[in-house]
This record gives C-alpha cells, structure tokens and sequence, in this order.
C-alpha cells in the first residue's frame, strides 16, 4: 500500500511528537484522508467537546495517492470540529505540502491539546519537533512563509500555516500552505491558532513508495492522465479559464445568487468573470490574469495567478500587492462580488489576495460582508459599527476595507469575523443570515437547481458545494444531464454524488478530476496502489459509510434531522425576474426520499441496519 | 449564410446570439463582449443557427434560448422568437 504506515502525534499540551502505526484496519474501511481522518477523530473526541478548547483535536491527513505519479495526487486534509458548525469539518487542500508531509515519511498528523506558547512544528524526514513560534505570531501567512524559509535557509520547505484573521478568532479562517492553496472553509485555521499552533513547516526526501503493484498502477495511472488530456473540461477549459468561467454559465441558467441571495442574478457577471480576466485593462494592456498554475503533479492547471491594476485605488501606494499572485477562483469571485454586488474586478482580485495573505474563507467572508450590507440597508448596523464606512451593496471601497479589517483582526472586521449566522443574530436579523448549520453557501442558488438545496441542507460541514456537486449534472451535463428546475430523481443524485466525493476526497485525488473520470477510472489506480481489492463497489461502499460516520458524529455533537433545513428565503421567496421566475428550492419534496433511500428513519438518523450494512 | 442568403426578406428575424469561453473568438467585431444581433431565417431550428455562426457540433456544449436549456435531441425541432437569446458554452466546468 502507498503507505508510510507511520503517522505523528504532537501533544501541544506538553510538547512531544510520537510516532505511532498506522491504524491499516481501519484503512481498509475508510480508505485515507478525510475517510480515515474522521475515523480517528470520531474514536478520539468527544463529539460535544469545545471547538476551540484543548480537547478538540486536528488532523492533517494525506491519502493513499497523496505524493505518487497519480494526475492531481498532491492532496492534504484537515480534520476537526469546526468552530463555525459545531459539525465535523474537512477542508481539502493543494498545493505541495501533502506530498511533502507523504515524502517525509507520514501518512497523518495528529495534534491534541494547546501550547502554552505560540509554537510551530518542524519537520525533516524522521526528525519532528515543535519550536518556538513568538516571532511569527501576529505575522500574516505571507510573512510568516518568507521568514520561515529564510530561517531555515530552505527555497524547498513547505509550509502550512494561520494568519492574522485566525489569531484575532475570525471563525472562519483557513489554513494557508505555499501562500495560496488554502484548506479554507469550516474555520479550520481557527482551531489551528486556538491551539497556539502557528505552522508547520516540512521537509521530505524520501520519496513515496510502498506500491501494492507498481505496474499495475503505473498502467492504470498513465490510462486515466490520457482520459484528462483528452477530455474538453480538463484539457482545455480548465485550463484556460479556471473555475471562473462558471460566473456566466451561473447566471445564464438564472441561478446566481446575488446581494446575500435577496436576487437571483447578478447585472454585474460578466465584469467579473473567466472571460473578463483574460481582457487587456486600459491603463497598462495587461491582463488581469497572469497564467495558469497547478497543484503537484496535476495535469490540468487550473488555478489562476492573477494581478492586479496597479492603479486601482485598493493598491496605490502598496507596491507589496503589486505582484502576481492566487487569482480568484469561482466561488470567491462570487461572494466577493455577486453577493455583494461589487463588480470591479480589481477590487476582488485585491480582497481575494488578503483572504490569502491573511488566511480566511473568502467565500464565508464575502457572504457575511453580503448579510452585514443589508442589515445596514435596514438600519440595523450603521456608521456607528463599521467606523464610518458606508457599507452598502455594490461598494468596492467597502468591501476591500472590510477585508483589510478582517484580516488584520481590527474594529467592526471583529463583528464580520463571526460569520453570518452569528452576526445576524447579534444584530437582531437572524433570519437574513444565508447559512446552514452555521456555514454561509456558496456560489448556486438553490432556487435554481434544485439538487443542489438537498446537497446543501444534508452536507455534514453546513452549506457547501463541494460535499456533492451535482451541478455537475443539473447545468454542466456531467456525466449526464438532468433538470434543475425539477426534485424528482434529486434524492437519488444527491446520495450518489455525496458518496463518490466522500471517496474521492479520501484518496489524495482531486475532485476535479471527476469532471472526466468516473469510479471505473478511480477505483483502478487506488485498486493497484493499496494492499486488497478495491473494486468500484467497494470505493463506492466506502463513500457511503464515511458519509454515515460523519452524520453519526454530528449526531452526537447535538446536529440532527431538524438542521437539515434551509434559510426560509430560499423555500419561500420566489426568484423575480430571468429563466427561473417563480421558484423556490422545493425541500419537502426531496428530503424524506433521501433519507429514505439512505436508509435513515423518517427524522433522519442512521438505523442499526444501515449501520450494520456499513460496519459502523 | 447560405441560409441566411435563400431567406432574406420578409423571412428571417433578429434573435441575439451569445458566445462565451473559446467560441468568443468567433464572434463578429462588435462593441458587446458577448453579444450580437444576428439574422436568421424565420423557421431556423437552434442548430441551423448553430451551423450558420460556424460552432463544431461537439463545441456546443450548453445551449440556452432565453436561459432554459436546449437539449441535444430538442435543439433539430426548437425554433425562436424574435429577439430571443441564444447563449453557448463550449464543455466547461468548474466549482
Ligand atoms: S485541478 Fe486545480 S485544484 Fe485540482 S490539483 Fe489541479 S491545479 Fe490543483
């Protein structure tokens, strides 16, 4: 198996790593990263524990493909309680540093308890040890990556690490590594920072071996990269226009969420999209768009290296954002933008740049500015709160203040730290916070695609796309066409797309690989790289019992059938005006059929039967 | 324009025709980053206005009139309003 078998465990409490096996019965069952992961946070916490207390623990997690020749096999987990949820968050990752944590001989590391000091944890091969970590605190994740290289005079070490945003306890902040690969949502870097952990800084040499049947995997390795290349998505839109080219796509089929989901389509679109940021700007002729840029050993590219005008008021005078740098990707151009209103690229483009300067979620930071809006449209929140900004709908100077003070931890970015649910809630306006259970969505409006309101309402890390994305199918035709407009056959979907993603992210594979492979192109290259059969039914059966444990987790964490709902706006205020007037997202329709068909009772908890098929 | 040239007349119509990701590069110069009026025949069915801008069959990927999807099998039978909008995607994705 394309395993180290060996995983650490930091104790922050008393400042010892521990090699220690790893649990492969356990491998067998949930396959690597999120799967196993989870497992070993299920086992060792417990459920109703503090997020941000000492008992919470984190994982980083590789997979079995994690660091081989696999096309996208660079990946890395982060396993915890999440701060934002209370449910159990994963938040994948690429980058370098999964296949650097694999090549310095461990599958996972497990940290548990808290530093009384700010401390980071290095690594070189075998040798693993936490050092002091006073100079970088306070240090932005950019700061704290050129001194960390410099110090060990190291150009290859890989470094993961928190930023200010998640030092101040902005609730959903991410982990940072290679400066823009962030394991971003659910506030992982919050639980990082809780526990003094500022970063982790690898160095591996080794190599990653351990190949159940090298030729074999070699083979089927080298058959699904041909699958990639081939394929338009993969080959070539990806590529040239990253995520991003979905901003038009989106509101075209009239499901664009736009100024905190109070409109379904953005005027505004096409400013900020793919297409846009390939455009040569007036003042200098260049694009805003640099290149194109991929994870380790990914064969498609498609992340974005972007810039931006220098003249632009949000960098005059700044010459350290004048650089290129992580672009923005589709979902962070629509929080950003779309949700509030704000169609200057640039401005997006500079937010988006301290999201990762600074380490935060920019899709939970553009939601939560998008909800403070129009509580300030209603007179909820005024001048007063945000130190004299006008903060409304459609003000690029607002939002990219915001994000300076989120970042920085400072003034009225305190109260937008908090996340939408909860500054709602403070500000009396609970009902206008776009969220589920606790975790603000993302860029589709489920009034538009149906399927997607049943993924949001069951994710088990709160409103997410990326727990199964079935506008894959509903709008992109992959790997078939269905309607979004309708529920019928959603149910179904729903569960399919839930347990291959929750394969998939337990593999060391990234998801969008699946926008040309399917299991039958999976399953073979984890088949040859692990020790036992694994056959599509078995990485499927798989899927679905890591989709159950999760569920039972958040059970226990006092999340049940009842959270499994959506904010009324989207079950009750019709979509006005495009090609989705009139609807709403139709729930009632699709919920009792899931859970049916996932084998749950009627109030959405995991029967002895399903539990005994799964062998949980 | 072939067909185009045996309808001209009472017989053809302006629809709006919406080109985005790669197939930009086949729209006519014109001030719209996507779009354009174009003429098409009164009885053009979605794919006869396909083949007359020019798109490969396997590059019309998601095919909207008015932002409702046009399918493959429906796109020999669907016919336009005046003033309709056709927008096409080659296959893209994203997430
Ligand atoms: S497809 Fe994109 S996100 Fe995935 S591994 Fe490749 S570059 Fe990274």
């Amino acid at each position: 198996m394309s395993w180290t078998k060996k995983i650490l465990r930091v104790n922050l409490s008393d400042g010892s790593c521990t090699p220690e096996p790893l649990n492969m019965a356990w491998a067998n069952e949930y396959l690597g990263q999120r799967g196993l992961a989870s497992k070993y946070l299920v086992e060792e916490i417990d459920p109703t524990c503090d997020p941000l207390g000492p008992d919470n623990k984190l994982i980083m997690a590789t997979g079995p493909l994690t660091g081989t020749m696999a096309s996208t096999g660079g990946r890395y987990a982060v396993i915890t309680k999440g701060p934002l949820t209370g449910a159990i968050a994963c938040s994948n990752s690429g980058g370098f540093l999964g296949n650097e944590m694999k090549n310095a001989g461990w599958d996972m590391i497990i940290f548990e308890g808290k530093s009384p000091e700010p401390v980071y944890l290095y690594i070189e091969d075998d040798l693993a040890e936490l050092r002091p970590a006073a100079d970088l605190w306070g240090k932005s994740v950019w700061e704290t990556d050129d001194l960390l290289h410099q110090m060990h005079q190291d150009p290859l070490l890989r470094i993961a690490c928190v930023g200010r945003s998640a030092e101040a306890g902005c609730l959903y902040a991410g982990i940072i590594n290679d400066k823009h690969r962030a394991a971003g949502r659910s506030g992982v870097g919050t639980v990082m920072a809780s526990k003094n952990l500022k970063a982790v800084a690898i160095r591996g040499t080794k190599g990653v071996g351990n190949i159940d049947n090298p030729e074999k995997f070699f083979q089927a390795v080298n058959d699904a990269k041909a699958v990639l290349a081939e394929n338009a998505v993969t080959g070539q839109g990806l590529p040239t226009y990253g995520t991003q080219v979905l901003m038009n796509v989106i509101n075209g089929v009239g499901a664009l969420p736009a100024r905190n989901m109070r409109e379904v389509g953005f005027e505004g679109a096409e400013n900020i999209s793919g297409e846009a940021m390939h455009e040569p700007r007036p003042s200098d002729g260049k694009p805003n768009l640099t290149t194109n840029a991929a994870c380790f050993g990914c064969t498609i590219a498609c992340g974005r290296i972007s810039t931006v005008d220098k003249n632009h008021f949000s960098v005059q005078n700044k010459p350290e954002y004048w650089g290129a740098s992580g672009g923005l990707e589709y979902e962070a151009a629509w929080a950003l933008g779309a949700d509030t209103g704000v169609d200057d690229l640039d401005a997006l483009t500079y937010a988006n740049f301290l999201c990762n300067e600074d380490g935060y979620d920019p899709i939970s930071f553009g939601a939560t500015v998008a909800a403070a809006m129009e509580m300030f449209e209603n007179g909820q929140i005024t001048t007063e709160h945000t130190g004299g900004i006008e903060l409304k709908f459609g003000s690029a100077e607002a939002l990219t203040k915001m994000a300076e003070l989120v970042a920085h931890g400072e003034g009225f970015g305190l109260d937008l730290g908090l996340g939408s649910k909860r500054l709602c809630e403070k500000y009396g306006r609970p009902e206008l916070s776009m969220t589920v259970k606790g975790q603000e969505f993302p860029a589709y409006d489920p009034r538009g695609i149906q399927g997607m309101g049943l993924g949001y309402a069951t994710s088990n890390r709160g409103a997410c796309h990326l727990r199964g994305y079935t506008v894959a199918s509903e709008v992109l035709g992959i790997p078939v066409k269905t309607d979004p407009t309708v529920t019928e056959g959603k149910a179904e979907l729903v569960k399919a797309f839930q347990d291959a993603t929750a394969l998939v992210d337990s593999s060391g594979l990234c998801l969008f690989t699946t926008f040309a492979w399917t299991m039958d192109n999976i399953a073979p290259q984890i088949d040859a790289a692990c020790e036992g059969d694994w056959s599509v039914e078995r990485c499927l059966e798989a899927g679905e019992r890591i989709w159950n444990m999760e569920r039972e987790f958040n059970k226990a964490a006092g999340i049940t059938g009842k959270d499994d709902t959506l904010p009324k706006r989207l079950l009750s205020e019709a979509v006005k005006q495009g090609p989705t007037a009139g609807q709403v997202n139709r729930l009632d329709e699709m919920l009792p059929e899931y859970y049916q068909i996932r084998g749950w009772n009627e109030d959405g908890e995991v029967t002895e039967e399903t539990r005994q098929r799964l062998g949980l | 324009m072939r067909i185009h040239q045996e309808h001209l007349g009472k017989t053809t119509m302006k629809i709006n025709l919406e080109l985005y990701a790669s197939l930009m590069e086949l729209l006519p110069p014109g001030k719209s980053r996507h779009r354009r009026e174009i003429e098409i025949p009164d009885n053009a069915v979605v794919n006869d206005a396909i083949k007359q801008v020019g798109i490969p069959d396997d590059q019309a990927h998601i095919v909207l009139v008015n932002g409702h999807f046009v399918c493959g099998s429906e796109r020999d039978s669907k016919k336009f309003q005046p003033g309709d909008v056709l927008a096409i995607w080659p296959p893209v994705a994203g997430g």
